[in-house]
């Protein structure tokens, strides 16, 4: 089975008809749809938050059958994550994709459990620290993309859960749990 | 042929024989040359001697006056043969005639029947009685006896033996004699050539006679098996029917054109069109393209060409009159012939059977694979995948090797559960087709 990294493709990745997109409009929904699911699996065992529509994705392109994705192939594939609110764009010219497999409200509550889960309720930590640091080492918190977790805390702080305030270095923010 | 049934007056009328369409059944070396619609055949006798013939197109013929009902479901097709007629009389011009609709009166046998035409609608009655006079004098119908009792004595000419020929010429032989028929063979294709091309007339006379010649060899065809009954070879068959076919592709004996159909020209045009492209049509698979039968018609037809627009408008004409072809724009703007009875499902079926094939499952098909299998032009075969495509049976590949059709393998995909691979379905037989390349 061919394999990128780590991750397991399915048989219809060598399907040559996979790479073109569809021009009837039942074929290319199915397609989408297909396309959609590939791109979030991919996103998620491989922890991939940003996709560059001009850059090399992955996924985009298989060299065993020599097909590569359009420009308006990618983008149409993302805008359909986006639709889902799976993903957003990071720009009006549709260039950067954040891909969100969990949606924020998601990752809030997984950070909520994180917090449970260490007994860190009325602790303060760096936002640094929750990814990087070795309480979240082994769990989906690990190597989170700064903007996705940054949204998730602000989330929760309008909930009252927390308190954000600006560190002594100007590039680190604190949190203060009060779960 | 005709049945020898009549109205009326015995033998005067003969059913004609016409074709799906609607068109006459012309006889050997009978060339059409005149139509008019409207007209009734009436009889000047009193009591009259047959039923009137009420509203229907005459068409003249160098054999023969034929009437075909503008209503095919209410009377049948008659004809008069011209040998028949003894008298046309000249249409008395007079205050009357100016109020009346336009009539000329001709006298047949047997029984010296008047008959009157009447002309109801519009067209060109003096060109018309002119054309009538015409053939009635040039006695096409001897002529065709003639060369019969020719070609029988002719054939017991050549056993003249001696020195003199049945002619009553000195035979040449030996050496000057071989140069001497060397010399007249040289002049006679030299008269042949210099007559072919002396004026436009000529030459539409000598393609005549070369139309002629292969209808002749047709009819010898069509009459062999008949005389000998007891031979019923399929094979013999099959190739006396493949020539005949081949003859009728040479020649369209008696073409319809503007002048001898005017105001009808397109009508007229467009059922001569129906009964060519049926032969064509079953040789193409049910479909042929527009540009492809303007190129066969036209070839079959010889000196009397149409124009596209003409062809064009000769098929949209086929939605008013009852023919069994039919004009089909797709999608993409090419038109094409097709039969009515001709399925797109017949095709689907066809292309499904294609690109299931293991071998096709891995590789897709190009327009050109898909002509060779269905023997169509490639241009027919990419409008018969793009309506597979447009119906879930395909889907496309565009690479920079081209367009390719695949088995839309979509349908069979579960989104739920990327990995998944039923045993059974094409998707199954496309994993293991594409496996067997990757061992």
């Amino acid at each position: 089975m061919q394999k990128l990294a780590d991750f397991k493709l399915p048989q219809f990745f060598n399907y040559p008809p996979y790479f073109t997109l569809q021009p009837v409009r039942d074929t290319r929904e199915k397609q989408i749809q297909l396309w959609k699911e590939l791109i979030l699996d991919y996103c998620k065992t491989q922890k991939v938050f940003l996709i560059g529509v001009e850059e090399d994705f992955p996924l985009f392109s298989n060299s065993a059958i020599d097909r590569t994705l359009s420009h308006e192939a990618r983008e149409t594939f993302l805008s359909a994550i986006v639709g889902e609110g799976r993903a957003e764009w990071l720009d009006k010219g549709h260039r950067k994709c954040l891909i969100l497999w969990h949606r924020i409200q998601d990752w809030a509550d997984i950070i909520l459990h994180f917090v449970r889960e260490n007994g860190l309720e009325d602790s303060v930590m760096t936002v640094e620290e929750i990814r990087s640091g070795t309480e979240s080492h082994g769990t989906e918190l690990q190597g989170i993309d700064r903007t996705i977790l940054m949204r998730a805390l602000k989330l929760l702080e309008n909930k009252g859960k927390l308190a954000l305030f600006k560190g002594t270095s100007a590039d680190d923010e604190g949190v203060k749990f009060s779960v | 042929m005709a049945s020898g049934s009549s109205i009326g007056v015995g033998g005067l009328f003969e059913n004609a024989e016409v074709t799906t369409s609607g068109r006459p059944v012309l006889r050997r070396n009978e060339v059409e040359c005149f139509l008019l619609s409207s007209v009734d055949l009436d009889s000047e006798d009193d009591p009259p001697r047959f039923t009137a013939l009420k509203s229907g197109n005459l068409i003249l013929t160098t054999h023969r006056l034929i009437w075909i009902p503008s209503q095919s479901n209410e009377a049948v097709p008659f004809f008069i043969p011209l040998s028949a007629i003894t008298h046309i009389f000249s249409h008395k011009k007079s205050i009357k005639s100016m109020f009346h609709s336009p009539r000329i009166r001709f006298q047949a046998d047997p029984g010296s029947v008047f008959v009157t035409i009447v002309f109801r609608g519009k067209g060109d009655f003096d060109g018309f009685l002119t054309k009538f006079w015409e053939c009635w004098r040039g006695r096409a119908w001897e002529e065709e006896e003639k060369s019969e009792s020719e070609t029988s004595r002719s054939g017991a000419g050549t056993v003249a033996q001696g020195l003199y020929g049945n002619d009553g010429t000195v035979r040449m032989v030996g050496l000057a004699g071989i140069l001497r028929k060397e010399q007249e063979q040289w002049e006679s294709t030299d008269k042949s050539l210099q007559d072919a091309f002396q004026d436009l007339n000529a030459l539409m006379s000598k393609a005549k006679e070369m139309v002629s010649l292969a209808e002749k060899m047709r009819q010898k065809l069509l009459s062999a098996p008949s005389s000998q009954n007891g031979s019923t070879d399929d094979e013999e068959m099959g190739s006396k029917e493949e020539m005949q076919q081949w003859m009728l592709s040479v020649g369209i004996i008696s073409p319809v054109t503007k002048e001898s159909a005017g105001a009808l020209y397109h009508q007229e045009l467009s059922r001569q069109l129906a009964d060519f492209v049926r032969i064509r049509l079953e040789q193409a698979g049910g479909m042929i393209s527009l540009t492809d039968m303007y190129y066969h018609f036209n070839r079959a037809r010889g000196t009397e060409l149409i124009s596209p627009d003409d062809l064009w408008k000769a098929c949209t004409l086929w939605e008013k009159v009852d023919v069994p072809v039919m004009l089909r724009k797709f999608d993409s703007g090419v038109m094409v012939i097709q039969n009515k009875s001709h399925s797109d499902e017949e095709v689907m079926s066809r292309i499904r059977m294609l690109v299931t094939k293991t071998e096709t499952l891995r590789t897709g098909v190009t327009a050109s694979d898909a002509a060779l299998t269905l023997k169509i032009a490639p241009a027919m075969a990419k409008e018969h995948l793009l309506t597979a495509e447009t119906k879930g049976l395909l889907c496309r590949d565009m690479s920079p090797d081209g367009l390719r059709f695949y088995f839309n393998l979509f349908p069979e995909i579960d989104p739920t559960n990327l990995h998944l691979v039923k045993d059974f379905g094409t998707y199954g037989e496309w994993v293991k087709a594409t496996s067997l390349l990757a061992v």
